[in-house]
C-alpha cells in the first residue's frame, strides 16, 4: 500500500483579518476579510455581528469576485459619442468636478428644482438627502418608490414600523410563522437563520406565494395564491377570526385605536374623523367612568364597545366599523376563494390554525413593565404567531391596502410587539406623527425648507404649488399618490422627458440602473434618454451618473463619477437611515477601506462633500468658505444632526470616555469601530424588550439613547385618520381639493380601514386575452444586476428561463428547449421556457435582472445573459394603457405611488427558436473592455 | 488499484438537512472561496466573463421537483459534494494512488502531485462528486476542509468546513459519524437520516435528513371549533363584544 501523504493541516490562514460590512445586497452583514500580502484572500461572516452571526450567503462569499470584477470603472469619464453608444474618454477628477459644477452652480442660483437627484441602492440616504436639501432642490429620493414603499408606508402609518429594517419575527419564541411574498434580499440571512431556528424549535411555517421555491420550498404548508389577491385572502381570515371572536380584545382596547370614537354623521364636516378634546387628543370611553377620556389618559381603560352621542352626532369606536365591514359576507372565505385560488376550507383552516396557536399556545414572560397610562403589568403575554412579507404583496397597485390588511391581521391577533410575535428593531417603533412631513419649498441659492421625504397627514401636507401642480418632478405627494413616502424614482425620466410638471436641466443619479433592469418600458426609456428637441439638444440636457461598475446606465450619461468597491470605502450604516438593529439591540456599523483603490476612483459620498463645498452649500462649507469635510469619513465623524446625535451612535464622546447613544464628536470614532469589529451594539433592557410603543420602560430608554428627544408612546392605528382626510377632500370637504378626474379613485382607495380592490391592470386590460400573471423573483445568489459581473455567481444564474406551470405547459404543448412569445398590452418578448409544477396554475415567472445588455458589465457579447437571458421589464409600462379619457394613469399604487410591477398580465404562445432572446438591442461599447477568458484565483503563494 | 485503509473508527462527514435547505448556494460559494485559495490548485473558471461560464466547484446545489399523487408539487434543494464513502470506488480505481482515504478520519482526498488527470475516479463515483479542473488538469473534490478542521491557526469554533460555517439556515452539520454519541449521529438517529443511493454499496459517510411531510395541515373539521361563530353580523358582534368585555379582568363596571 502506498503510504499516505503527509499533509499540513494547520496552514497559515491569512496575514490579517479586517472586519467591515458587506454590500453585496441590502442585508448588510458583518464580514471578516482575510488579507494576504495586502490583498483580499477570503471573505467569511463575522460571528460577533448582530445581523448574520457568522453566516454569509453566496453573494457575500463571492465578494472577492465583486471587488476584483473587470467591470470596475477606472477613472472619470466624459461622453464623446452619442448618448447610449458607450463612447467615452477618461478625464481627470478636476475636469469632472469642474464640469459638474459648471452645470450645477447656475441651477442652484436660479432654479434649484431643475436638478433631479435620485439615488438607487443607496445606503447613505440620510447623507445624500442632506446634500440635496443643502442644494435646494425638492427633487430627491432613493429607490423605495419602485421597491417596497407600500410595505414601509403601510407599516409606519399603521403601527410605526414594518418588516425587515423595522421589525422581525421573535424567532426564538414564535411557533407559527407565515411568510407572504418576499424579496429575498430584504432580510436575506436573518430569514434563513430564523427559519432554521423555527424548525429546530419544532415550529411551523406557512408560505403564501404563487411560486414554491426557496423559503416556500421548505414551508410546511404552501399556499399558491393568485397574484394580487393577498389582501382578499388576509381579510377573509380577519372575517373568520372576528366572526369567531378569536381576537385579543384586551390588546385591541389598550394598544390600538379600535376604541377611539369616530364621527358617524355624514352631514358633518368631521364625518369619519376622530372625536377630539380641546387638546386635540382622540377620545375613548373610559370603562372606569363610562365618560369620555383621552386615549392616553392616566388610568384610562378604553372601551371597545361603548358609543357616544354628542350634539346630536353619534360616535362609535373604530371597532364597530371594523365589525360592520369585515363580518360582511363579501369577506367570507366562499366569496373570495375563486379569486384567490385558495379553497374556502383551506382559508378557514389557516385562520383556525392562527387562532389555535395565538390563543391556545399563549406564552408569558415574567417581566414586569409599565404602560403609558401608568398601568403596571406583572408579566408579558405573548401570542406566538408571526408574519413577514415584502415586495410580493407590496408591488401591486393595491399593495398599500394589502400591507395594511396584513398588519390588521397581526394586530387583531395581538401578536405585534409581544413575545413570539413580530418585534420592532430600535430606533423603531416610531409612529408616522414622529416622522417629518415632506418639504418642497424652493428658494434659489438656498437650502430646501426641510427634509424631502416624510409622512403626510392630510391634504395640507401635499407638495403642490398655488395652481395645484406637483412641486416635485416625480409628482410625489400630489393627489396622484398623496402618501408617496419614498418618492417615485420610476417616474423621473418619463416626467422629465415629457416636461411635466416642468422641464429639468440635470439628472444626477447614483447606483441605479435606470436604463435597464430598474426601469419599466426599457426601450421607451432609452428613447427618452436619447431624445433631442428641435434644436438638436437632448430633451434631458445633462445626465451625471455615479456607479462603481460598467452598468447599462453608464452608456446613457454625459459625465461618469466612478465610485469605489465596497471594500475600498467609508460608509456608515446609520440609525438616521436604514439601521441594522435587532429587536433586542440597537446597532450600527461602518465600512472602511480594507484596501485602497488601485484605480482613479473616489467614494461617491466623498465626491458629494467636495461638490457641496465647491457649490458653497450650507452644511458643506465653513464660515470662511472653506470645505467643511475632507471626505465622507470626516463627515461621518464630525457631522452633528441634533444635539449629541451624529451619523454613528456608537463610541461617542462622553464625560467618562466613549459611550453609545448620545454624545459629543469623538475624533477616534471610526478607529473605535474598526477595533470593535466594524459595528456597535447595545442591548435593549429586558423589561423594555416587548410592547415598545406602549412601554415607558422602552420609551425612557429610547430618549436616553437619542432615538427621539421626548417620550412618544402611541397606539396602533387600525383606522388611519389621514387616509380619511384625503378621502373627505375627494368628497368635497375642505379647501384643498383634488382634480375632478381623481375624485372617484381617491374616495375608493384612500379608505381609512383596509380594503381590497382589483389590481389596476386587471381592470385596464382584457383579462380573457391576457389571462396569465407574470412575476419576477430575485435569486438568493444574485442582487439585482450586480451578480452577473461576478465570475462565480454567474455560473449559478447565467440565464433565466420563463418558468411555466403544468396547465399552460400542456396547453401549449411545450417541450424542453422550446421558446415562447410572451405578450402584454404594452409589448412582447421571445424567451426560453421551462416547466415548473410547483407553481400557481395561472402564473409564469423568471429570475429578476439576469438578462443583460450586450457590452455592459465587461461581459463578452456572447454572454449567456445577453443572449438567453431577458428582462420582463419590456412588458411593463410606467403608464397604464390609455382609457380614452385623454389622461395617462401611472402604473403605481394610488396611495404611495409604488411601482406596480407585479400587476402584469400576459398571454403566451409557442414561438420558433430565435438566435437570441427578443427584443435584442445593439451592443453598447464597453468603457472598460472585457474580462479575461479564464480565472484561477489565488492571491497567496 | 489503490487500496483502501482498514475502516477508521473516526468517520468525519456532513449531515445535510433537506427539510431546511432553502437552496441559497451559500455553501457552494463559500466552498469555492476557501478552496480556490487553499488546498492544492485554485478552482479555475472558463469563459469567466463570456459565453456560458463553467468552472470547478466542489459542492453544488441541485433542485428537484417532486409531484405527490395528491396535493401540490414540491421542490427539494439538494446540495451535493463528496460523501467520503467507506467503500470509495474513486480510491480503488485510481491508477497512481493519488486518490486516497485517510486512515485516521476517513476523509477522501486527492494528492494532486500524483494525479495524472485520467478521470477514472470521476467515472467511478456514482454521485458525480468529482470535477476535473480544466486549467490544472487535476481532479478536484471536497476535502471536508481538512485544512480548516484541524487548523490551529483558526479559533476552535471555526474549525469546521467552510460550507458548514457559512450555511445561513443551519442545514449543514459536521462531525464524527463513527461516534454514535456525537451530535451528528444523534441527529441522524432522531430524524431518520439516510444514505444516498445505498444500492451502490459505497457506504457513504455523509447523511441526508429527509424533508418533513408537507401540506399536511389538519382538515378543517379538526380545527373547526376554533372558528365557532359568535355572531353573524356587525350588530350581533357588538352584542357579543359587550359580554366578552365584561368577562375581561376589570370588566362589568
Amino acid at each position: 500500500m502506498i503510504p499516505q501523504p503527509t499533509l499540513d493541516t494547520s496552514p497559515k490562514v491569512s496575514d490579517e483579518v479586517r472586519k467591515t460590512t458587506c454590500y453585496m445586497c441590502a442585508c448588510r452583514c458583518g464580514i471578516n476579510v482575510h488579507m494576504k500580502d495586502g490583498k483580499v484572500a477570503y471573505i467569511e461572516g463575522n460571528k460577533d455581528h448582530p445581523v448574520n452571526q457568522g453566516v454569509l450567503c453566496a453573494k457575500g462569499s463571492a465578494g472577492i469576485m465583486q471587488h476584483n470584477a473587470p467591470s470596475r470603472l477606472r477613472a472619470p469619464l466624459r461622453r464623446v459619442g452619442p448618448r447610449g453608444s458607450g463612447e467615452f474618454e477618461e478625464i481627470s477628477w478636476e475636469e469632472a468636478l469642474t464640469q459638474a459644477v459648471d452645470w450645477l452652480k447656475p441651477i442652484r442660483e436660479k432654479h434649484p428644482e431643475k436638478l433631479a437627484f435620485f439615488t438607487g441602492r443607496d445606503q447613505s440616504q440620510s447623507f445624500t438627502g442632506f446634500w440635496a436639501q443643502g442644494f435646494g432642490t425638492p427633487n430627491f429620493a432613493a429607490h423605495g418608490g419602485f421597491c417596497s414603499v407600500n410595505m414601509a408606508a403601510a407599516g409606519i402609518y399603521t403601527m410605526g414600523g414594518a418588516f425587515w429594517e423595522f421589525g422581525q419575527p421573535d424567532w426564538d419564541r414564535t411557533k407559527l410563522f407565515m411568510l407572504f411574498g418576499v424579496a429575498e434580499d430584504h432580510d436575506s440571512n436573518p430569514i434563513k437563520m430564523g427559519i432554521g431556528r423555527l424548525k429546530q424549535n419544532g415550529g411551523r411555517m406557512i408560505g403564501v406565494n404563487p411560486i414554491r421555491t426557496g423559503y416556500n420550498a421548505v414551508a410546511d404548508d404552501w399556499v399558491g395564491i393568485t397574484p394580487g389577491t393577498d389582501g382578499l385572502f388576509i381579510l377573509a381570515m380577519v372575517h373568520c377570526l372576528m366572526k369567531a371572536g378569536k381576537i385579543d380584545l384586551d390588546y385591541l382596547a389598550r394598544f390600538t385605536n379600535a376604541s377611539v370614537l369616530v364621527n358617524e354623521d355624514p352631514d358633518s364636516d368631521q364625518f369619519g374623523l376622530f372625536l377630539r378634546d380641546a387638546d386635540g387628543q382622540p377620545q375613548v370611553i373610559d370603562r372606569n367612568t363610562g365618560q369620555l377620556a383621552p386615549w392616553n389618559g392616566k388610568g384610562v381603560e378604553p372601551d371597545l364597545a361603548a358609543t357616544h352621542r354628542a350634539r346630536g352626532v353619534t360616535h362609535r369606536p373604530v371597532f364597530h366599523q371594523m365589525a360592520d365591514r369585515y363580518l360582511s359576507a363579501d369577506y367570507a372565505p366562499e366569496a373570495v376563494a375563486d379569486r384567490c385560488g385558495i379553497p374556502a376550507e383551506r382559508i378557514r383552516a389557516i385562520a383556525a390554525d392562527l387562532a389555535r396557536v395565538a390563543f391556545d399556545e399563549e406564552i408569558t414572560l415574567d417581566r414586569p413593565w409599565t404602560d403609558f397610562r401608568g398601568k403596571k403589568h406583572g408579566k408579558m403575554v405573548g401570542r406566538p404567531v408571526s408574519f413577514h412579507a415584502m415586495r410580493g404583496i407590496s408591488a401591486h397597485s393595491n399593495g398599500f391596502q394589502t400591507c395594511r390588511a396584513l398588519h390588521t391581521l397581526q394586530i387583531i391577533l395581538g401578536s405585534v410587539e409581544v413575545p413570539g410575535g413580530m418585534r420592532f428593531k430600535p430606533p423603531y417603533p416610531k409612529p408616522a406623527t414622529a416622522h417629518p412631513k415632506p418639504h418642497g419649498k424652493v428658494t434659489p441659492g438656498h437650502a430646501l425648507d426641510g427634509p424631502h421625504l416624510g409622512y403626510t397627514h392630510g391634504p395640507e401636507d401635499l407638495l403642490l404649488d398655488d395652481e395645484g401642480n406637483p412641486k416635485r418632478i416625480d409628482k410625489a405627494y400630489s393627489w396622484e399618490n398623496p402618501m408617496s413616502a419614498h418618492g417615485l424614482m420610476h417616474m423621473v425620466i418619463s416626467n422629465a422627458h415629457a416636461g411635466v410638471p416642468y422641464k429639468i436641466d440635470t439628472l444626477f443619479m447614483y447606483m441605479a440602473n435606470m436604463s435597464w433592469n430598474s426601469s419599466m418600458n426599457v426601450g421607451g426609456v432609452h428613447k427618452m434618454l436619447t431624445d433631442k428637441d428641435d434644436n438638436g439638444d437632448y430633451v434631458i440636457p445633462h445626465i451625471i451618473y455615479s456607479d462603481a461598475y460598467s452598468s447599462e446606465m453608464v452608456a446613457y450619461a454625459d459625465l461618469i463619477l466612478p465610485d469605489t468597491t465596497y471594500l475600498e470605502r467609508h460608509d456608515c450604516i446609520s440609525l438616521l437611515d436604514r439601521p441594522i438593529c435587532e429587536a433586542d439591540g440597537v446597532a450600527d456599523a461602518i465600512r472602511w477601506p480594507v484596501v485602497e483603490p488601485d484605480r482613479d476612483v473616489r467614494g461617491f459620498q466623498s465626491v458629494l462633500c467636495d461638490l457641496g463645498a465647491r457649490l458653497d452649500m450650507p452644511g458643506f462649507v465653513n464660515e470662511d468658505g472653506s470645505a467643511k469635510y475632507k471626505d465622507y469619513a470626516d463627515y461621518i465623524t464630525n457631522h452633528i444632526r441634533r444635539p449629541g446625535v451624529g451619523p454613528l451612535a456608537g463610541f461617542r464622546k462622553g464625560e467618562d470616555g466613549p459611550q453609545g447613544g448620545r454624545g459629543d464628536v469623538n475624533p477616534d470614532q471610526i478607529q473605535d469601530y474598526i477595533d470593535n469589529g466594524g459595528f456597535w451594539i447595545e442591548h435593549v433592557p429586558e423589561n423594555a424588550a416587548y410592547y415598545k410603543p406602549f412601554s415607558m420602560d422602552y420609551q425612557d430608554w429610547a430618549v436616553k439613547m437619542g432615538f427621539f428627544d421626548v417620550v412618544q408612546p402611541y397606539i396602533f392605528q387600525l383606522y388611519v385618520e389621514p387616509l380619511r382626510k384625503f378621502q373627505a377632500a375627494a368628497e368635497g370637504i375642505g379647501e384643498r381639493q383634488p382634480p375632478e378626474h381623481l375624485r372617484a379613485r381617491l374616495k375608493h382607495t384612500m379608505d381609512p380601514l383596509p380594503i381590497w380592490y382589483e389590481p389596476f391592470e386587471d381592470t385596464a386590460v382584457d383579462v380573457d386575452e391576457y389571462p396569465v400573471h407574470a412575476l419576477t423573483q430575485r435569486p438568493m445568489a444574485m442582487y439585482h444586476s450586480w451578480g452577473t459581473q461576478n465570475a462565480w455567481l454567474r455560473q449559478i444564474h447565467g440565464h433565466n428561463p420563463l418558468y411555466v406551470p403544468t396547465k399552460i405547459w400542456e396547453a401549449n404543448s411545450f417541450a424542453e428547449g422550446d421558446w415562447a412569445k410572451v405578450s402584454s398590452v404594452h409589448g412582447s418578448i421571445v424567451v426560453p421556457v421551462a416547466h415548473q409544477a410547483s407553481l400557481n396554475e395561472n402564473t409564469v415567472w423568471t429570475w429578476n435582472a439576469i438578462g443583460k445588455r450586450k457590452g455592459a458589465w465587461a461581459l463578452g457579447e456572447d454572454a449567456s445573459e445577453a443572449n438567453k437571458g431577458f428582462l420582463l421589464n419590456h412588458l411593463i409600462h410606467e403608464l397604464m394603457p390609455p382609457k380614452g379619457d385623454g389622461l395617462r394613469w401611472a402604473n403605481s399604487d394610488p396611495v404611495t405611488g409604488q411601482a406596480a410591477w407585479f400587476d402584469l398580465r400576459v398571454k403566451i404562445e409557442k414561438s420558433d427558436v430565435p438566435n437570441e432572446t427578443q427584443p435584442a438591442m445593439p451592443a453598447i461599447k464597453s468603457p472598460v473592455g472585457k474580462g479575461p477568458a479564464e480565472l484561477d484565483w489565488k492571491v497567496g503563494k | 488499484m489503490t487500496q483502501l485503509p482498514p475502516p477508521s473508527a473516526k468517520k468525519l462527514g456532513l449531515v445535510i438537512d433537506l427539510d431546511t435547505c432553502v437552496g441559497c448556494h451559500a455553501c457552494v460559494v463559500s466552498c469555492k472561496g476557501w478552496n480556490t485559495e487553499n488546498y492544492g490548485a485554485p478552482l479555475s473558471d472558463q469563459n469567466a466573463y463570456s459565453g456560458a461560464a463553467s468552472g470547478t466547484f466542489l459542492n453544488r446545489v441541485h433542485s428537484y421537483e417532486v409531484q405527490p399523487d395528491e396535493g401540490a408539487a414540491q421542490l427539494i434543494h439538494f446540495p451535493k459534494s463528496c460523501l467520503h464513502c467507506e467503500d470509495a470506488p474513486c480510491v480503488t480505481v485510481c491508477p497512481t494512488g493519488a486518490s486516497y482515504k485517510r486512515a485516521e478520519d476517513g476523509i477522501v482526498l486527492v494528492n494532486e502531485s500524483d494525479c495524472i488527470g485520467c478521470g477514472l475516479c470521476a467515472w467511478a463515483c456514482p454521485y458525480g462528486a468529482r470535477e476535473l479542473d480544466a486549467k490544472e488538469g487535476v481532479m478536484k473534490k471536497c476535502t471536508l476542509c481538512v485544512d480548516r478542521i484541524y487548523n490551529e491557526n483558526l479559533p476552535e469554533e471555526d474549525r469546521q468546513p467552510a460550507c458548514v460555517r457559512t450555511c445561513p439556515a443551519g442545514a449543514r452539520h459536521f462531525g464524527d459519524l463513527g461516534d454514535e454519541d456525537s451530535d451528528v449521529s444523534k441527529l441522524v438517529a432522531e430524524r431518520g437520516g439516510f444514505d444516498l443511493m445505498p444500492e451502490q454499496g459505497t457506504k457513504p459517510v455523509n447523511k441526508y435528513l429527509p424533508p418533513r411531510p408537507k401540506d399536511e395541515m389538519p382538515e378543517f373539521d379538526v380545527l373547526a371549533p376554533y372558528l365557532e361563530p359568535i355572531a353573524q353580523d356587525g350588530k350581533g358582534f357588538v352584542g357579543w363584544l359587550d359580554k366578552a368585555l365584561s368577562a375581561l379582568p376589570g370588566g362589568a363596571k
